[in-house]
């Protein structure tokens, strides 16, 4: 399911507020000591050590087997389709979010809150119901199922659903990161670049833009992550074709399926690398829009 | 460059009340004309139509004699300046001012030249390259008015420019912009709340009220002869008191003022006091004239210079009357006390008004 996320825009402000909370408010030491240990014993447990596991047994056999099952023609197949995915998934939700974000936050109309709660369909249903959505659009079956076969267009089991299923479950990371930000910071701005003689699309370039941007990068970093990594979605619309429709997280249970260990974990490293570079960026991203 | 606005009217939502109806006004060329009037008046709507973040639903607006009532914000030449300052918080000062001549594609030369000259002209030369978060309120401000001069404009629009600021400051910058204004002669629009700020800096006044033009006239006329009881009870603070029209007068129990020349006898009245219109008296016995009263002191308010005594007329109705502190030490009356209430000037309207 969709990654636990917060807006810029609700974290920033409160921090030092919190960092300074009153002396009364904190119980006595065994309290904090205790409540501090139980929460690093469950790190440890729920996180350090698959980490640690998942390079120990990527590293299992090895640097040369390591780099052997990753430039393997299937692995290799995997990250192209994975990049992929991810180049064309990111850029439609950048454009799509600060649209719907832009629209949502400047204008009132009749379905406005209808709009938003749609927008986070692809949150609320599970990935596997959201892969089938295509199966049943696009697939043999499906209502567009006839035409696309009389037209020799492979949707389903092929990459163009694999893309398909990505941009949907990636649809609400930027409209949901920019709009809070955008709400915030009200239209004043923009209504003074107008007087200043600025077109709409200037303004939008020069204000409304450079006022968001850490939020965008958010969402953008988020949608990105979740892109690569989706693994529900994408497995319902893959049918499993090795090199062709597998992306790195479909590849990694394939070889983990066939008792190939070393290789399973070693693409596994690479989506483990990816998370925390992701996270290292998150928290940079989140560091820098905090209001100096 | 005058502004005229001719029987502008704009709703927001269909069938709800608009928040402009009806207004019609001139802003004269080279003048400060204000728009006074309570929150909710239409005042900030009015500003926002005759710069054109609104369009009308009905009526004209007219910029130097050119209806320019549909024509796009950016082409009309308004310098506009927010509350809310609404500077471009990632631009440097420097940059700020410059952003409306870049659009303009000023050259590099002239346009940096403009800029030191607006930032001198707002004595903030020594700021430039500072971001709008590292400056006080008063200071954004500025920039803010250096920001809409440099375009040029034809005539500047103030949205509650120092209604942010603290008292100190915004007295300073009341003087700053009257200063400004001797200087620049620009025709300006300014939106305000601030009934001090409006009769102190402008030479004409609108008085707005639920989306009306009240009053407008110069702010002695506003203040001297206010066209209606909104205006008479908006402007300097006054008490009503209620009563009818008797012989000619109008006679609030015991107390009697000059009634209008048309009232007749019988109609209900209405008599605006300002606060320092009545005298206070401590003796009972001295000779009565028709305009006193007698009144009992229900709530003494000290406030620094002077001294608000809050009266109870035998009518019912409570007048403020504000003492100076010398007169107020030499009355010595305390809370309860009967006292002369001798009503100097009145504004007496006659009609059953509600406000």
């Amino acid at each position: 399911m969709g990654r636990p996320f917060r807006s810029v825009s609700a974290l920033t402000p409160s921090t030092p507020v919190l960092r300074q909370r009153a002396h009364g408010l904190q119980g006595p030491a065994f309290v904090r000591w205790g409540l501090i240990g139980a929460t690093l014993l469950l790190l440890g447990v729920f996180l350090v050590v698959p980490l640690v596991a998942v390079f120990t047994f990527a590293f299992q056999k090895g640097w040369a087997a390591y780099g052997a099952s990753l430039v393997r023609p299937a692995s290799l197949a995997a990250m192209r389709l994975t990049l992929l995915a991810a180049v064309i998934a990111v850029p439609l939700n950048l454009v799509f979010g600060l649209a719907a974000a832009w629209l949502i936050a400047r204008y009132r109309f009749r379905g406005r809150s209808l709009l938003l709660t749609l927008i986070d369909l692809p949150f609320s249903v599970s990935p596997v119901i959201a892969g089938l959505i295509f199966v049943l659009l696009f697939g043999r079956q499906g209502w567009f199922g006839a035409w696309l076969l009389d037209h020799d267009v492979r949707v389903i089991f092929a990459v163009p659903g694999i893309v398909l299923a990505t941009v949907f479950v990636t649809f609400p990371y930027v409209v949901r990161e920019v709009l809070p930000v955008m709400e915030a910071q009200g239209s004043d701005e923009e209504e003074a670049a107008l007087t200043l003689g600025a077109s709409g699309w200037r303004t939008f370039w020069s204000v409304t833009l450079p006022k968001v941007k850490w939020g965008v990068l958010y969402g953008v970093i988020l949608c990105n992550a979740r892109a690569m990594g989706e693994f529900g979605a994408v497995s319902v619309v893959s049918g499993h074709v090795r090199g062709v429709t597998t992306t790195l997280p479909l590849h990694a249970e394939i070889l983990y399926n066939e008792y190939d260990l070393a290789g399973a974990f070693a693409v596994a490293s690479l989506l483990t690398l990816l998370a925390l570079v992701t996270l290292v960026v998150k928290k940079f991203v989140e560091w820098r829009s905090q209001p100096s | 460059m005058s502004i005229v606005v001719e029987q502008l009217a704009r709703r927001f939502s269909p069938g709800g009340s608009p928040a402009v109806s009806e207004v019609s006004f001139q802003a004269p060329a080279g003048a400060i004309t204000s728009l006074l009037g309570p929150s909710g008046a239409g005042k900030s709507t009015l500003l926002r139509l005759i710069a054109g973040l609104e369009i009308p639903d009905e009526g004209r607006v007219l910029i130097d004699g050119v209806d320019c009532t549909t024509m796009p914000v950016q082409q009309r030449g308004v310098g506009v300046v927010f509350q809310s300052y609404a500077l471009f918080k990632h631009m440097t000062v420097r940059q700020n001012v410059a952003f409306g001549l870049e659009i303009r594609r000023v050259p590099k030369a002239e346009r940096e030249a403009r800029v030191e000259e607006m930032l001198r002209m707002v004595q903030l030369e020594h700021l430039g390259g500072r971001y709008p978060g590292q400056l006080s309120g008063g200071q954004r401000q500025r920039v803010a008015f250096a920001r809409a001069l440099a375009i040029r404009p034809r005539v500047l629009l103030l949205d509650e420019p120092f209604g942010a600021l603290d008292t100190r400051v915004r007295e300073e910058l009341r003087e700053w912009l009257h200063a400004l204004h001797e200087q620049t002669r620009l025709t300006t629009l300014l939106v305000t709340h601030d009934q001090q700020e409006a009769l102190e800096i402008s030479q004409h006044v609108v008085v707005m009220s639920e989306g009306r033009v009240a009053q407008a006239a110069s702010p002695a006329e506003v203040y001297d002869r206010p066209a209606s009881p909104f205006v008479a009870s908006f402007i300097g603070g006054a008490s009503v008191l209620h009563g009818e029209v008797r012989a000619g007068r109008a006679a609030m129990g015991a107390l009697s003022v000059a009634a209008p020349v048309a009232a007749r006898e019988g109609e209900p009245v209405q008599a605006f006091v300002r606060p320092h219109d009545i005298k206070l008296a401590r003796s009972l016995s001295d000779a009565a004239g028709a305009s006193t009263a007698l009144g009992r002191v229900e709530r003494l308010k000290s406030v620094g210079g002077y001294v608000k005594v809050f009266l109870r007329l035998p009518t019912g109705d409570e007048v403020t009357v504000e003492v100076p502190r010398s007169e107020f030490d030499a009355l010595g009356v305390v809370e309860g006390d009967s006292v002369r209430a001798d009503v100097r000037s009145a504004t007496v309207f006659v009609g059953d008004y509600s406000i």
